[in-house]
């Protein structure tokens, strides 16, 4: 496993090596002050290094690692969920209990590898819990608004992020002890998919997709960043315990659900009247504006491995 | 006490000071937003909503390391002076400036001892609502504080800061803050006109501060 993680860092770093020199070209010929498409590239770029730096610190401690870098991805999302949401006084205890008991709930859950709570913790428990407090505290105002903003942002930031880690235990025979190679293709594939859309609109985009929820995603972008994506994912199965084919499916119903997650995210911002998350992440926005993709592929990647491949 | 006595920081105080940014930034990820001014190490009066004891956290979180070490909150002493313990984590702690808002005493005078810190050249973040606001208004009307320090020290600029959020991370009463994502919103520096009033100035800062907040659909 060893040498296959090898192989994907020194592919993420020639990608990002290459990138990074393009940009530097791209910036050198083009007329001063630089526009601000070329600019955003750069800081797109420069923070991708980082986050490839994190992934690859988190890859090496292993489970520890990307236990608690997802518990953390998932802590940054459900800040920037819940500031963009109404809440009142009242909900103190309950947002509380997100960050202080859910959250930490959540991913002992992976870690111990407890199937049966972990996919209901939140869905039954928590759903039902929730407001439950809400209701105690007495506090009627925008009732419905809260407890369903509530349930969605424990849903979307805790409960989907943490099915990537939760990878990691599931059992599919003759792949043992390389999961993480899992969580490593489902990254690079939904993440490449974001960005090949963005080259291929920026390229050829011309037929919008949605104007009214994201004036930036067409349908250009959308078809060439799916096709090549999943032609990624089948170059990746060698990494994976799929066939090339199979892996080129996985690979597409992956970054499919991925679009569609970041054409919800963009429907709640514009909802919001914001146009990013929040500014963890220089160029990028906020942790939602990358991890918004992800948040959808996962639960629906995580389940087709756990039907199709485990005993 | 009028004329108090300011030191630079002692390493109790930069200790905590560093301490409280970077936990200011763990829970709340607090950015500056320079709106019509700059950062700058020139003499100010920074003044700001008051919702929460996080407010003076979260505002000098955003300033340099520089500025920090010479610029004061004003707190009130009725309650900051209440205990020993109290007194010591706002003077020795925090390098608040205490003052007495129900003051008998000619040297217990508020105007005095805040203009004292500012004649040693040191700025001061002034909540000039006088009091957490607890209320459904978004900013409370603004004391004189304000308006007789800047008669008395027109040099000083008054910059407006925005707090937002904090009165959502910690309302007033609990003491466990929720992380929600904060900015704080400088304005452009405020002076007082030529023959101004006293209440038109006054009611000019707070509509000034009031206009900074960048998402008043969500104050409520």
């Amino acid at each position: 496993m060893r040498h296959d993680i090898s192989i994907l860092i020194i592919g993420l770093l020639v990608v990002l090596t290459t990138a990074s020199i393009v940009a530097a070209i791209l910036s050198a010929r083009a007329p001063k002050p630089l526009s601000s498409t070329l600019v955003n590239l750069t800081q797109r770029i420069n923070a991708w290094w980082v986050m490839v730096a994190l992934m690859t610190v988190a890859f090496f401690f292993g489970r520890y690692g990307l236990t608690i870098l997802f518990a953390l991805i998932s802590f940054a999302s459900l800040r920037e969920f819940v500031t963009l949401t109404h809440t009142r006084r009242s909900d103190h205890w309950v947002l509380l209990g997100m960050f202080g008991i859910i959250i930490p709930f959540q991913y002992w859950l992976v870690w111990t590898a407890w199937y049966g709570l972990f996919v209901i913790f939140i869905p039954v428990y928590c759903f039902l819990l929730m407001p439950a407090i809400t209701a105690l505290h007495g506090d009627t105002e925008r009732f419905l608004e809260r407890i369903a903003a509530q349930q969605w942002a424990v849903m979307i930031s805790v409960y989907c992020v943490s099915h990537v880690p939760a990878l990691l235990t599931l059992d599919v025979p003759g792949f043992e002890g390389r999961n993480l190679l899992l969580i490593a293709f489902l990254i690079i594939v939904v993440q490449g998919s974001d960005v090949l859309q963005y080259i291929f609109g920026k390229l050829f985009g011309k037929h919008r997709f949605s104007p009214t929820v994201s004036p930036s995603k067409t349908w250009e972008g959308l078809i060439g960043g799916l096709v090549s994506a999943s032609l990624l994912g089948a170059l990746l199965s060698f990494v994976t315990p799929f066939s090339p084919l199979q892996a080129a499916c996985v690979a597409f119903v992956a970054c499919s659900m991925g679009f569609l997650g970041g054409l919800v995210a963009s429907a709640i911002k514009r909802d919001q009247g914001v146009k990013d998350w929040g500014h963890l992440i220089e160029g990028h926005g906020g942790m939602m504006d990358r991890t918004d993709s992800l948040i959808f592929a996962a639960p629906i990647f995580f389940h087709i491995v756990r039907y199709f491949w485990t005993v | 006490m009028s004329k108090i006595a300011l030191k630079t920081f002692t390493l109790l105080q930069t200790v905590t000071s560093v301490g409280l940014s970077a936990l200011a930034w763990v829970v709340t990820g607090v950015r500056p937003i320079w709106n019509g001014s700059q950062p700058s190490d020139r003499q100010r009066i920074y003044f700001a909503n008051h919702t929460s004891h996080g407010d003076f956290i979260l505002l000098s979180a955003c300033l340099s390391e520089k500025e920090r070490a010479i610029t004061h909150a004003v707190a009130a002493g009725e309650y900051w002076g209440k205990s020993r313990l109290r007194r010591f984590i706002a003077e020795d702690m925090l390098s608040s400036v205490l003052i007495n808002r129900q003051w008998t005493k000619p040297e217990e005078n508020p105007i005095e001892i805040m203009l004292s810190v500012l004649d040693q050249g040191h700025s001061l973040i002034l909540f000039p609502e006088g009091t957490r606001n607890m209320t459904e208004e978004p900013l409370l009307a603004f004391r004189s504080g304000l308006y007789n320090l800047s008669m008395a020290r027109p040099e000083v600029e008054l910059i407006p800061c925005w707090i937002e959020n904090m009165s959502r991370v910690l309302p007033k009463g609990q003491f466990l803050p929720v992380p929600l994502l904060c900015r704080v919103v400088f304005g452009a520096p405020v002076t007082v006109a030529p023959g101004e009033e006293r209440r038109a100035f006054l009611d000019r800062a707070h509509a000034t501060l009031l206009a900074l907040n960048p998402r008043p659909e969500r104050d409520d």
